[in-house]
């Protein structure tokens, strides 16, 4: 075997012990809550608090209307800026990057500098607009990966053509949109909804700092409070992330969205 | 009136104008191809039909009714696309009812409808199938039906075979015309493929920087090109320059052969030079050939090019090419050797620059 490869695979196994390791050791420690025996009792203990299923039940919530809305936004956008606007693009991208370089707490507070209850546009001033303010600000964070996602599948579809084919048709914008478009680009976007998914689910800066009940806060809760449960739920974060992956890569390999092209 | 009437149109993309004052009248049926290369502005003209481009001046005008104010969904005008653009979503039979469905037709008269289609296309069995499923030609006869299912009023064709491979082309061209015929279509195709133009239209429209250079019969653009740019676009020709001898008896020096024009150069003077083209099929190297004209050169070189044999002679310093039919009996022409090639004076077009 020669060298190159040799150390191709050591470089390999060191990454996978340094991901796998942690893990195992979490998931055993989440496993000895029961002194002497291995048991499933933390997640018992997890599954069984009333606040851990308000919490998950809420940042669920939450994902899909960030989905929804998100989606709403970021498929008309990378839409236009691809059929009208192209010399936008790099604007476009820059702002999509931009929750990326700037940190959660940095936007939060802006938020709360911009719509507190004494501002023109109070959001904080209710549960349900603090609500709204929050799947704004998971909107504001997922927007690189819902954004490049979208973006990337439009890349695969003529969206020029396609969209002139159905213009000539007699087709006006909505059918456009919702007909031609945006099921041609229903593999990015589920693909932007999971990582979406994932993102939210452990979000905790934005939900803490606007006194939300959702799930991120709830797991630094116990983190501070409990031993055996927070590596329970860090196996169950572990566990959705995954899974939204998992879903993800499924949605990507089924996709019977090939473009037509000569 | 005629049925489309494209009037002075200009098209302007910032300081470029890639349309300038385009003038045509198509009658109601008619088989119209633009023919041009690159750049010459013959899709701008085609996607100002469409309503995808406004014109920068001019009018378009549809069976009387001035198509300048109406959004492309308004216009009821049919186009196939080069790169098929078949909704990749969408089933065979849903890419064709997709126009009657935005029409708000009924579903039974879609149905019936959209097999009617399916069947002038041969693809009735293909309706199930998604547009990844199927072949370039299939995707792009099905992109056909769709574009003739609401029977829109003219039927624009951009570039619809250069996708597609030779044999594919030729077959789907044939078919594209024995559609058209049937249903009486207005049609606009747009092509940079002179074979294909010459095969299929009624009329062909030659573009060169945004003009119409010439509008004529096939046979008209083949046989009499009215400039040089279509003289030597449309088929292969010989570029030859000629010195004036005599104009009043239409004489010209080719080299140190004198030869008499069947157009009148009156106009110019003894010495002028002017360029004529001939056509490398015109004429014959046999002696017993009919011809009142002749040139007399040297073999420069010879090709076997399977049914036909190219043999360029050297008339004076100007290489003119000539074919003719490969006979397995005839030795090729030996470069060097002296011959004379004899047509009708009628074969020597006089060009305009």
């Amino acid at each position: 075997m020669k060298i190159s490869k040799i150390l191709a695979w050591v470089a390999l196994a060191i990454g996978v012990i340094y991901f796998i390791v942690p893990l195992i050791g979490t998931f055993e420690f989440s496993m000895r809550m029961r002194r002497g025996a291995y048991s499933f009792d933390a997640y018992d203990s997890v599954f069984s608090d009333m606040q851990f299923r308000s919490t998950f039940g809420f940042s669920m919530l939450m994902a899909l209307f960030t989905i929804i809305f998100g989606m709403l936004l970021i498929v008309p956008t990378a839409y236009w800026v691809r059929l009208r606007l192209p010399q936008m693009r790099p604007v476009v991208e820059f702002i999509t990057l931009m929750p990326l370089v700037i940190p959660a707490i940095v936007i939060v507070f802006g938020y709360l500098r911009l719509y507190n209850s004494s501002s023109y546009i109070p959001f904080t001033g209710s549960i349900q607009g603090t609500n709204i303010l929050l799947v704004l600000s998971y909107i504001t964070l997922s927007l690189p990966y819902m954004y490049r996602s979208v973006d990337t599948a439009m890349r695969t579809i003529d969206v020029r053509t396609l969209t002139e084919a159905a213009e000539i048709l007699g087709a006006k914008w909505p059918t456009i949109l919702f007909r031609c478009i945006f099921p041609n680009v229903m593999s990015g976007v589920l693909s932007g909804a999971f990582i979406t998914f994932a993102i939210v689910m452990g979000e905790f800066t934005m939900a803490a700092l606007l006194n939300r009940p959702a799930f991120g806060p709830y797991l630094q809760l116990i983190g501070a409070n409990r031993a055996y449960e927070p590596a329970a739920l860090a196996i169950i974060a572990f566990a959705i992330t995954w899974l939204s992956m998992g879903l993800l890569q499924l949605v990507s390999r089924f996709s019977k969205m090939t473009p037509s092209r000569p | 009136m005629s049925f489309l009437v494209l009037d002075h149109l200009k098209k302007s993309f910032g300081q470029t104008q890639v349309v300038k004052d385009f003038n045509m009248s198509i009658e109601k049926g008619e088989f119209i191809s633009f023919l041009g290369p690159s750049g010459c502005g013959k899709t701008t003209v085609l996607r100002m039909i469409a309503g995808f481009e406004s014109p920068s001046d001019g009018t378009i005008t549809i069976n009387g009714k001035n198509q300048n104010g109406l959004k492309t969904n308004q216009r009821n005008i049919g186009m196939v696309f080069q790169a098929y653009a078949l909704f990749p979503n969408m089933t065979v039979f849903d890419n064709v009812a997709f126009g009657l469905k935005v029409a708000g037709m009924q579903k039974s008269e879609i149905e019936t409808r959209v097999k009617e289609m399916l069947k002038l296309i041969h693809l009735e069995h293909l309706a199930d199938r998604y547009p990844y499923q199927m072949s370039g030609g299939q995707q792009q006869r099905v992109a056909l039906a769709r574009a003739l299912a609401p029977k829109p009023q003219v039927l624009l064709l951009d570039e619809p075979l250069s996708a597609l491979d030779a044999k594919i082309r030729v077959s789907l061209r044939e078919e594209i015309r024995q559609i058209q015929r049937q249903l009486g279509i207005t049609t606009v195709f747009v092509t940079h493929d002179q074979e294909e133009a010459l095969s299929i239209s009624d009329r062909i429209v030659v573009m060169n920087a945004g003009r119409a250079d010439q509008i004529g019969t096939p046979s008209d653009i083949y046989n009499r090109p009215a400039t040089r740019f279509v003289a030597s676009f449309v088929g292969t020709l010989n570029m030859i320059e000629a010195t004036v001898a005599d104009p009043a008896a239409n004489t010209v020096h080719i080299g140190e052969n004198l030869v008499t024009l069947r157009e009148s150069i009156g106009a110019l003077k003894a010495g002028d030079k002017l360029s004529i083209a001939l056509r490398p099929e015109a004429g014959s190297l046999s002696e017993s050939a009919k011809g009142d004209t002749s040139l007399t050169g040297t073999v420069a070189s010879s090709h076997f090019l399977g049914s036909v044999v190219r043999t360029r002679i050297d008339v004076g310093g100007t290489l003119i090419s000539f074919d003719m039919f490969n006979s397995p009996d005839k030795a090729l022409p030996q470069p060097g050797e002296t011959v004379t090639l004899r047509f009708a004076a009628s074969d020597l077009l006089l060009v305009k620059e």
